[in-house]
C-alpha cells in the first residue's frame, strides 16, 4: 500500500505510516533495525531495490532521504510504502527541498525505530567523514561505497583518515568471498608463507584491502599487479615449497591451484548490491578486522599522522581479546583522551597529515578542524545522539558534508569496471 | 583435527571476523539410497544450497550408490531435477557446473562385494582428481534393516579405514531402533566400525533454527529464567500435529506408530531442551551432559491407563476433503494395533520441575500441521478484581512454535477498552520465520555442513537415544497388552481419551 504526503512533517509522516500499516493488515512486524539511505533521485531506485531484497533477511524500516536540487522553499514530501508484493518491513521516501536539505537529521530522527540499531548507507558519493555527517551521527553503522567514486582508492583513503569504528565500505564487503576462500585454503595444513600477490584491475579499492588484509594477517609482503580485470583476478601466496593460487579471470569462476594437489574450480561470482547490503546488515557492531586492515593500508604511509591519535584507541579496540564490547568506563576514557591527541602529533607527521588533507580536499579546513578528530564519543541513547548531532555536527554541516574527495560525475561504466 | 584447533593455527581466521563463514575442508559425501524421497527432496537440494552459499569446499564430490543401471550423467540428471524442484536458493549455472563435475555413480547391491570395491576405487580416484583428501561421509538414507550389511561392506572394502588426519564419518537417519534393545544393537553395529564421534545421528528437528533458538531464548535472556521453574510454570504441553495421514509409508509406519516415530526422538529432544539446566558451554559435550541428565530424570506415570492415550484416525472429512481411516489405508491390516495418535504425561524429577507435568502428544490427520512447545503458567495467586472481571482471563502462556510460522507467542491478560474493568487474554507475537525463512539455512543444510565440519552439538548421541527408549519402552509394553486403539475423527484434535487424560488433572489441551 502506498501513500503520498506533500509539504508535510515528521509527525504527520509517522501518523500516516501507522494508519497505512493498520490498513494493510500488518500491525506488528518484527523489524530489527532502521536502514537510512542517503541517495540522489537517480540512485534511489536501485538502492531501494537492493534494500528491499536485503530486508527479506533483515526486516527493517527503510528511510530513504533524497535531497532535491534547486532553489525552492523548504518543504518535505514523503512517500510511504507498506506491504505489497515481495516487501517486508516498510519504506519511507523523504524528499527534501530548499533549506530543509541541510536538516535531514532532524527529519529522520523521529522516524528511527525505538531501541533498534541504525545503519546509514550512501549508495553514491558519500560524505568525506561519515561519522561526522549529520545522518551518520544518528547511526552506529555507516556504509559507504568507494567504487561509486571515480577514484575508488583515493576515496577509501580519504575516509580512512577519519575512520571511526562502525564505518565500513562495500569495497571490503566485496572481498568476503575471496577472504572466505583464502581462509578455507589455510584451514588445511600449509607451509610457511613467504610472499603474496594480488592481481586486479587498475584503481581497485577492494584489491588494496585484500592485499592489506593478507599483509596484516600473514605478516608478509604482498605485491599488487595490475591486470585488465574485471575486478580482482587473482591472489597468489608463495610458500616455502610451492604456492596457493586462486585465479578468477572472468569474474565468475575461480580455480584454486595448490602445489601437489589437483586444481579445483569454484564459483566466485561478483556480488550484487543486495548481497553486499545484506551482509552489512548482519553486522551491527564495529568491524574490528576492517579497522585493522585500513590502518594497515593507509596508517603506515601518508596517513600516519592523521591516524596517530586514533591509533592508540584503535589498538585498544582491536587488539583486545575476544569479548570486543567496550565498557562504559573504557568509552569514557576514550573521550577524555580525545583533546590531548592533537598535541602528540609530531611535526613530521603533521606535515604528512596536511599532505593527506590536500589529497582529500575539504573546502573549509578551519571548519573541519573545529570538529573533534577520530572516533567520536559514542552516544548511548537517541537523546544523547540528538544532542551530539546538534552540537558537533553543526560545524561539519557548514562545510558541505556531502563533499566527497573526487566529486566529479563518475562515468558509470568506469565505476562499474573498477568494482571487485 | 577439530575445528577449534584448526582456527588456532590459521592466521587468516579471527574470532572477531564474523563475516567469514565456516567452510568445510576438502571432502566428499557418499549417498546410499539416492532414489528415496528424503534424498531427492532434502539432501540433494541441501547440498546444492550449501554449494551456492559457498560453504562446500572446492572440489567437493558426491557419490551415489544404488541398484540402478545408471551412468554418472544419469545420476547428475536425477540430482539436477531434484535441485531444480526443491532447492531454496536460485539455480546458478556456474555453481551447478562445478558441483556436478564431482558427481559419480556406482551401481550395485548392498551385498555385492564388487560394487563396494568399485566404490572404494571411485573414492580413491576422487581423492586424486578432485582433491577430496580422503575425507568422506557415508550418508545412509536407507531402511535401518540394511545398516548392518552396508556397514559390514564399508569395513570389508576398507572404506571405513582412514589414514592420519583424514576422516570417515557415517550419517544415519531416524529411526534409531524401535526399542531399547534394537537401539543398542544399532549402536553396536555402528560402533564396531566407526568410533562414536564419527557417527552422526540426524534428527532434523535439532537443525531447525527455532529449536536452536530455544537455547538462545532461555540462556541469553534474563526475563525468562526466573520463571522457568515449578514456582511459576503450571504445566508444559508439547505438541506435534500433522494434517496428513501415513501416505505411502504404510510399510514403515505400521508396527511403529506415533510414539516411536516422533515422541521418542523429536518430542523428547524438545522436552530435554526445555527442561534441562544451563550447560556450562555450548560445546557438544556440555550440551549432551545436560540433556542426558534431564532425560534420566524423566519419570513415567504410575497409572499408565489413566495418563497415556492413543488413537487411530477414522475416515471422515478433513479440511473439505474426504479421507480414509487408518485401517482402510493401503497395506494396513484391519487388525492393526498401531497408534496414529499418542499422548503421554511425563514428570521430571528435579528440583526445578518437581510436580510440573509435561504433556506430550503427537498424531496424524489432526486439525492442522503444527509443532509447538507451550509453557502454561500458574494463575495469579490473587486477583484484586471482581470475579466477573476476569472471567475471560486464562493462564499466561509462553508458546514456542517450531513449525510452521516459527516464532514465540506470549499470552497475557489485558484490559478490554471501555468503562468497565474486564480482563481478557491477548497474544504478543514474535514471528521468527516471517523474515528469516528466506535465507536462513534449511535444517538439512545446517546438519550436513556440521557433519562435514565434524561439529557434533546438534546430533543426539547413543546415550540420549537409549535414555529416550528407556522412557518409552514401558509405555509401549503396556499398550501392547491392550486392544485396538480408539478411533478418532480425522481433522480434529485426537481421541477423547487424550482429552480425558488432561481432564483428570483439571487441565485442557491448547488448541494450537
Amino acid at each position: 500500500m502506498n501513500r503520498d504526503l506533500h509539504d508535510t512533517n515528521s509527525s504527520a509522516v509517522l501518523t500516516a505510516l501507522s494508519e497505512t500499516r493498520r490498513g494493510s493488515g500488518s500491525v506488528a512486524l518484527g523489524m530489527v533495525l532502521t536502514l537510512v539511505i542517503d541517495a540522489t533521485e537517480s540512485e534511489h531506485y536501485d538502492a531501494l531495490k537492493a534494500a528491499n531484497a536485503a530486508a527479506r533477511e533483515h526486516p527493517c524500516r527503510i528511510v530513504c532521504v533524497i535531497r532535491r536540487p534547486g532553489k525552492s522553499a523548504p518543504r518535505l514530501d514523503a512517500e510511504i510504502r507498506v506491504g505489497g508484493d515481495n516487501m517486508l518491513g516498510e519504506v519511507l521516501i523523504l524528499r527534501l527541498y530548499g533549506l530543509l536539505r541541510e536538516q535531514a537529521d532532524s527529519i529522520v530522527l523521529p522516524m528511527l525505530l525505538p531501541d533498534a540499531p541504525v545503519l546509514v548507507w550512501w549508495p553514491g558519493d558519500g560524505p568525506a567523514v561519515p561519522s561526522l555527517d549529520p545522518l551518520g551521527l544518528l547511526a552506529q553503522r555507516r556504509v559507504t561505497d568507494a567504487a561509486s567514486s571515480t577514484k575508488p582508492t583515493e576515496s577509501l583513503r580519504a575516509r580512512a583518515l577519519d575512520h571511526s569504528p562502525g564505518d565500513t565500505d562495500f569495497a571490503w564487503t566485496r572481498i568476503t568471498p575471496w577472504r572466505t576462500l583464502l581462509a578455507a585454503a589455510l584451514d588445511q595444513p600449509f607451509d610457511e608463507i613467504t610472499t603474496g600477490e594480488v592481481d586486479a584491475a587498475r584503481n581497485n579499492a577492494s584489491a588494496e584491502l585484500l592485499a592489506a588484509w593478507l599483509e596484516d594477517r600473514l605478516d608478509i609482503e604482498v605485491t599488487r599487479r595490475t591486470t585488465r580485470g574485471p575486478g580482482i583476478t587473482g591472489v597468489r601466496l608463495m610458500t616455502k615449497r610451492g604456492e596457493i593460487t586462486i585465479t578468477r579471470p572472468d569474474g565468475r569462476l575461480a580455480s584454486l591451484v595448490r602445489t601437489g594437489q589437483p586444481d579445483r574450480a569454484v564459483p566466485l561470482p561478483r556480488r550484487a548490491t543486495d548481497e553486499l547490503l545484506a551482509e552489512e546488515l548482519r553486522r551491527l557492531d564495529p568491524d574490528d578486522v576492517y579497522n585493522e586492515t585500513i590502518k594497515r593500508l593507509f596508517g603506515n604511509t601518508t596517513a600516519s599522522g592523521r591516524l596517530a591519535g586514533g591509533d592508540a584507541q584503535a589498538q585498544q579496540l582491536t587488539r583486545r581479546p575476544a569479548p570486543a564490547r567496550k565498557s562504559a568506563a573504557a568509552r569514557a576514557s576514550d573521550v577524555a583522551d580525545t583533546p590531548s591527541r592533537g598535541k602528540k602529533v609530531p611535526a613530521l607527521k603533521r606535515a604528512a597529515k596536511q599532505a593527506a588533507a590536500q589529497q582529500a580536499p575539504l573546502p573549509k579546513a578551519t571548519g573541519k578542524r573545529a570538529t573533534p578528530k577520530g572516533p567520536l564519543p559514542r552516544a548511548k541513547t537517541a537523546a544523547e545522539k540528538a544532542a551530539l548531532a546538534k552540537s558537533s555536527a553543526a560545524a561539519a554541516r557548514r562545510t558541505p558534508a556531502r563533499k566527497a574527495p573526487a566529486k566529479k560525475v563518475a562515468p558509470a561504466k568506469k565505476a562499474a569496471r573498477t568494482r571487485a | 583435527m577439530s575445528p577449534v584447533g584448526r582456527e588456532a593455527v590459521n592466521p587468516l581466521r579471527d574470532p572477531r571476523d564474523r563475516r567469514l563463514p565456516r567452510v568445510a575442508g576438502p571432502c566428499g559425501v557418499v549417498l546410499f539410497g539416492v532414489t528415496g524421497d528424503l534424498a531427492r527432496k532434502k539432501l540433494m537440494p541441501a547440498i546444492y544450497d550449501l554449494a551456492n552459499r559457498g560453504l562446500l569446499p572446492p572440489g567437493f564430490a558426491l557419490v551415489g550408490f544404488a541398484r540402478r543401471d545408471w551412468a554418472d550423467e544419469d545420476f547428475a540428471q536425477v540430482v539436477h531435477d531434484a535441485v531444480k524442484q526443491y532447492a531454496r536458493t536460485p539455480f546458478r549455472e556456474e555453481v551447478w557446473t562445478q558441483l556436478s563435475e564431482g558427481f559419480r555413480f556406482v551401481p550395485g547391491d548392498f551385498d555385492d562385494n564388487d560394487a563396494f570395491d568399485a566404490l572404494a576405487q571411485t573414492i580413491n580416484d576422487l581423492d586424486r582428481v578432485r582433491g577430496t583428501g580422503g575425507n568422506h561421509a557415508f550418508y545412509l538414507s536407507i531402511p535401518p534393516g540394511l545398516f548392518p550389511v552396508v556397514i559390514a561392506q564399508l569395513k570389508r572394502s576398507g572404506l571405513s579405514a582412514k589414514n592420519g588426519d583424514q576422516w570417515r564419518r557415517v550419517v544415519v537417519e531416524k529411526p534409531f531402533g524401535h526399542d531399547l534393545q534394537s537401539a543398542r544393537q544399532l549402536s553396536n553395529t555402528l560402533s564396531d566400525v566407526f568410533p562414536p564421534d564419527s557417527v552422526f545421528r540426524i534428527d532434523h528437528y535439532l537443525g531447525k533454527e527455532t529449536v536452536q533458538n530455544i537455547l538462545a531464548l532461555r540462556f541469553a535472556n534474563t526475563m525468562f529464567e526466573p520463571i522457568w521453574n515449578r514456582s511459576y510454570v503450571d504445566h508444559v504441553q508439547i505438541t506435534m500435529a500433522e494434517d496428513i495421514g501415513i501416505g505411502g509409508r504404510a510399510g514403515y509406519y505400521d508396527g511403529i506408530g506415533a510414539a516411536r516415530d516422533v515422541i521418542q526422538n523429536h518430542l523428547l529432544q524438545l522436552l530435554a531442551l526445555i527442561a534441562m539446566e544451563e550447560p556450562v558451554s555450548f560445546e557438544a559435550q556440555s550440551l549432551r551432559l545436560e540433556k542426558t541428565k534431564v532425560l534420566s530424570a524423566v519419570r513415567i506415570p504410575d497409572d499408565l491407563a489413566a495418563y497415556t492415550a492413543r488413537g487411530q484416525y477414522a475416515s471422515g472429512w478433513q479440511g473439505g476433503q474426504k479421507v480414509l481411516g487408518y485401517l482402510d489405508e493401503d497395506g494396513i491390516p484391519k487388525s492393526s494395533k498401531t497408534e496414529t495418535f499418542a499422548a503421554i504425561k511425563l514428570e521430571v524429577d528435579t528440583r526445578r520441575w518437581a510436580g510440573v507435568p509435561f504433556y506430550l502428544r503427537a498424531g496424524k490427520r489432526l486439525g492442522r500441521r503444527v509443532t509447538e512447545v507451550a509453557l502454561e503458567f500458574q494463575r495469579a495467586p490473587h486477583l484484586p478484581f471482581a470475579a466477573t472481571a476476569t472471567e475471560e482471563l486464562g493462564q499466561n502462556a509462553l508458546v514456542i512454535r517450531i513449525q510452521p510460522d516459527e516464532g514465540v507467542t506470549m499470552r497475557f491478560g489485558s484490559k478490554v477498552p471501555g468503562t468497565a474493568m474486564e480482563v481478557r487474554d491477548v497474544n504478543m507475537d514474535f514471528a521468527y520465520g516471517e523474515s528469516f525463512t528466506e535465507s536462513s539455512p534449511e535444517a538439512y543444510e545446517r546438519l550436513i555442513l556440521d557433519v562435514l565440519l565434524g561439529d557434533p552439538p546438534l546430533f543426539p548421541r547413543h546415550e540420549e537415544v537409549e535414555l529416550s527408549w528407556e522412557i518409552l519402552d514401558p509405555i509401549e509394553d503396556f499398550w501392547e497388552k491392550l486392544g485396538q486403539p480408539e478411533q478418532y475423527r480425522s481433522g480434529g484434535w485426537g481421541p477423547d481419551s487424550s482429552i480425558q487424560m488432561l481432564a483428570r488433572d483439571r487441565r485442557v489441551w491448547r488448541r494450537p
